[in-house]
């Protein structure tokens, strides 16, 4: 594993399947009564957040702290720019406060990656603008996994605003390293600029790809998040959304691409169900869908801990430490 | 004082002995004598090109004297190999007056190293609402003829039409900036294409520009006015301009050395110094403009020379300033791109790098003939000499080229103004007060 986690597609199979093994045993330690582990005694993990962030944020804190870490919350959220501060000098002031590790998020596709060029500690992308959020690939692939087993030649669909989307870079990523077969569907103004060139296919139509071309064809199906100010044009008192219109209604996106009961119906037995969160029940996610046995919604905050332990267990113990349940000994 | 060039060869011809005297070149010939005074420089090997001229310079003065000044941006650009530069008008306050555009002028005249032409403001504080007072700036003692509101383009078609119909009795033209504002927003930072798409950056499309430019030649056209679009960057466009010449429409329209050499690809790494505006485009782009330029259809070379400081580019991408230097690797650039290739001989040089943009921007006195009589705005240049790029020694205030370390084939020896070398062996004369 290299000394940052910048790019899902940084990661190599093994290295992946090396994470997600060691976040099987990290994920054994979460149902215990008494959660801490010692690994990471002494060692300080600032999360650096240049946007605002619950979940990703809490997860990392709570990863963080069941390892000992210190974990100190940095939020710096109009910091840089507004007080005419350099990205740099933000960075490397957190920095000198004597950190083994930064958890960065920013809302500028690319920062993260300027960051760990910055510092000498390791970096984590914890989600830079739209451009990647490995961990959350990582914790949706491990949670396929626990439904699936080996991704092998397994079919994911993702559906949403992919262009806007970090989650689904990273999830193509991923999920291509890990054999499966990604279909990203969207209509034409919510599919990135240059997609065929990407290893997966792409479809504008989701009843379609639902429909597979033989039953079963579908094992999973992510939806991703859509901000409804990239619905109708328009923003809250009437100005013009600056970033343009991409998409009529609320309601037509929801007819034509939410995850609605007709379409649940569709999957076959053993498909589950993804979202990142925060889910617009109603808009790409029925309630049907979302709170039904196939919904791996909440499994995925708590992979998503599993998951960030055994990153940070790595990548601060290193990958030759003993396995966690040793360590814990 | 004088100077006597032994054995230069003007536009890369047949060598040829060449004395400069009283601001002019007096005479050309074999074996000349030299005069007493005269300082004689052993110019075998070394092409007699016409002093550069820049379309597109941004100076920073006044408001940012911390990225550049009049002063170091006129030395950049004399060890460039330039004779006079456009200083475009966003500058703090911003160029839209007489007594602004005057105040650019004096400064560049105090500098001494070459001839400053200030850009007036097309719109009040380029802000392409109202027409800023075009007559008062072209009637100034800064006399200027380039308009423009570069780094914003006047999207709004009426206001174009109106600066279009406006400047003509000043025989004036309009530098656009060509980026329709609603395509390409202010988040807009590269080229939407497979890299803007993998790296998750706000995409600058080509038909942001590409529309634009239609629009305007045929409001050119309409108008009966003169256009010259600025830093042309995508294939697209260069169709549109070839189109509009062939049409007879009164367009002109320059390229950036970066826009010749470097493409998006380059975004991959994130590092804003290749964070420009227009962005980097695709390869196939850029060889459309190499053969725009080699063909005549894109008339010259313009730098859009744009220090910033460090900490101005010690951002994440999408929040770094626009911009790169080019007045001191402009014409390694081009002797790379367009010479080396042969899609340009020197004489080609001569013309895109200077004849062509001083009659775009009506520059008295630059880009005339190598003729006895003419005003001595002449460079040298080594066609076999290489030039390697330390930052640490560049004129300019700012540090934000893309090119250190690198070495360009060609180098400027020597550069006069009217006369007076302002470079000499690679290296600047000091200007003496009058």
């Amino acid at each position: 594993m290299s000394r940052h986690l910048l790019s899902a597609g940084d990661l190599s199979s093994d290295e992946a399947i090396a994470i997600l093994d060691a976040a099987k045993q990290m994920h054994a330690i979460q149902t215990r009564e008494v959660k801490k582990l010692p690994p990471l005694r002494g060692r300080t993990i600032v999360n650096l957040f240049f946007e605002d962030s619950t979940r990703t944020r809490s997860s990392f804190e709570i990863a963080g702290k069941w390892l000992s870490a210190d974990v100190i919350n940095v939020s710096a959220k109009g910091s840089s720019m507004s007080k005419g501060e350099s990205l740099r000098d933000t960075v490397l002031t957190v920095a000198a406060l004597g950190v083994d590790a930064l958890v960065v998020r920013h809302n500028a596709s690319g920062a993260v990656q300027r960051i760990a060029g910055w510092v000498s500690c390791p970096v984590i992308n914890a989600g830079d603008g739209t451009h990647e959020h490995p961990t959350q690939a990582l914790l949706d692939a491990y949670s396929l996994r626990e439904r699936l087993g080996d991704l092998t030649d397994r079919h994911v669909v993702i559906v949403g605003d992919i262009t806007h989307s970090r989650v689904a870079r990273s999830n193509v990523l991923l999920l291509t390293t890990l054999g499966a077969r990604v279909t990203l569907v969207a209509p034409p103004t919510l599919l990135p600029a240059g997609v065929g060139a990407w290893e997966c296919a792409t479809s504008w139509d989701l009843d379609a790809v639902l429909t597979g071309k033989a039953a079963g064809d579908v094992d999973a199906v992510m939806m991703l998040r859509v901000q409804r100010e990239r619905m109708g044009g328009g923003l809250p008192g009437g100005a013009r959304d600056p970033g343009g219109v991409f998409v009529p209604t609320e309601r037509e996106y929801a007819i034509g691409y939410g995850l609605s009961p007709a379409r649940l119906d569709l999957l076959a037995e053993h498909a589950p169900i993804l979202h990142p969160g925060p889910m617009n029940r109603g808009l790409e996610i029925s309630s049907v869908a979302a709170d039904s046995a196939r919904s791996m919604v909440l499994d995925q905050v708590q992979a998503g801990v599993a998951v960030r332990m055994a990153v940070l267990y790595r990548m601060l113990a290193g990958v030759d430490a003993p396995a966690l349940a040793e360590a814990s000994a | 004082m004088s100077v006597l060039l032994r054995g230069v060869a003007p536009l890369g011809g047949p060598a040829v002995d060449v004395l400069l005297e009283g601001g002019v070149i007096a005479e050309i010939g074999a074996s000349l004598a030299a005069p007493a005074d005269a300082e004689v420089i052993d110019a075998a090997g070394l092409v007699l090109l016409p002093g550069f001229v820049d379309l597109h310079t941004h100076l920073r003065e006044p408001g940012r004297e911390d990225a550049e000044t009049i002063a170091t941006g006129s030395a950049a650009a004399a060890l460039g190999g330039f004779t006079a530069v456009h200083a475009m008008a966003n500058t703090d306050p911003i160029a839209d007056t007489a007594e602004m555009v005057e105040q650019v002028y004096r400064l560049g005249q105090l500098a001494g190293l070459v001839d400053v032409r200030p850009v007036g403001a097309v719109s009040r504080g380029l802000a392409g609402e109202r027409l800023a007072e075009i007559g008062n700036m072209a009637r100034s003692a800064a006399a200027v003829r380039v308009f423009s509101d570069d780094g914003h383009c006047v999207h709004d078609a009426l206001l174009m039409r109106r600066a279009l119909e406006y400047l003509k009795p000043f025989d004036a033209v309009l530098a656009q900036h060509a980026q329709d504002p609603r395509l390409a927003g202010e988040g807009s930072c590269a080229h939407e294409g497979e890299v803007s798409g993998r790296l998750g950056l706000p995409g600058w499309p080509a038909v942001a520009e590409e529309s634009i430019v239609a629009r305007d030649v045929m409001l050119t056209e309409h108008t009966g006015s003169r256009l010259h679009v600025c830093h042309v960057s995508t294939a697209g466009s260069v169709e549109v301009i070839r189109w509009a010449k062939a049409r007879g429409i009164a367009v002109s329209a320059e390229v950036t050395p970066h826009h010749l050499l470097l493409t998006c690809d380059l975004l991959a790494g994130y590092d804003p110094i290749y964070k420009v505006n227009p962005p980097l485009r695709p390869a196939e782009d850029v060889a459309a403009l190499q053969a725009g330029l080699a063909d005549g259809t894109i008339d010259a070379v313009a730098t859009d020379h744009a220090p910033h400081a460090a900490h101005d580019k010690d951002h994440a991408f999408g929040d770094a300033a626009f911009g790169m230097l080019g007045l001191q690797t402009a014409i390694g650039v081009v002797a790379e791109t367009m010479v080396a290739t042969g899609l340009l001989d020197w004489a080609g040089v001569a013309d895109r790098m200077s004849v062509r943009p001083a009659a775009i921007g009506r520059v008295g006195g630059h880009g005339r003939p190598i003729e006895v009589g003419e005003p001595a705005n002449l460079t040298l240049v080594d066609p076999a000499g290489s030039y390697l790029v330390d930052v640490d020694t560049l004129a300019s205030r700012s540090r934000n080229t893309p090119f250190a370390g690198r070495t360009f084939p060609a180098a400027v020896v020597a550069t006069f103004l009217r006369g007076r070398p302002t470079v000499l062996d690679a290296a600047l004369v000091e200007v003496v007060p009058a």
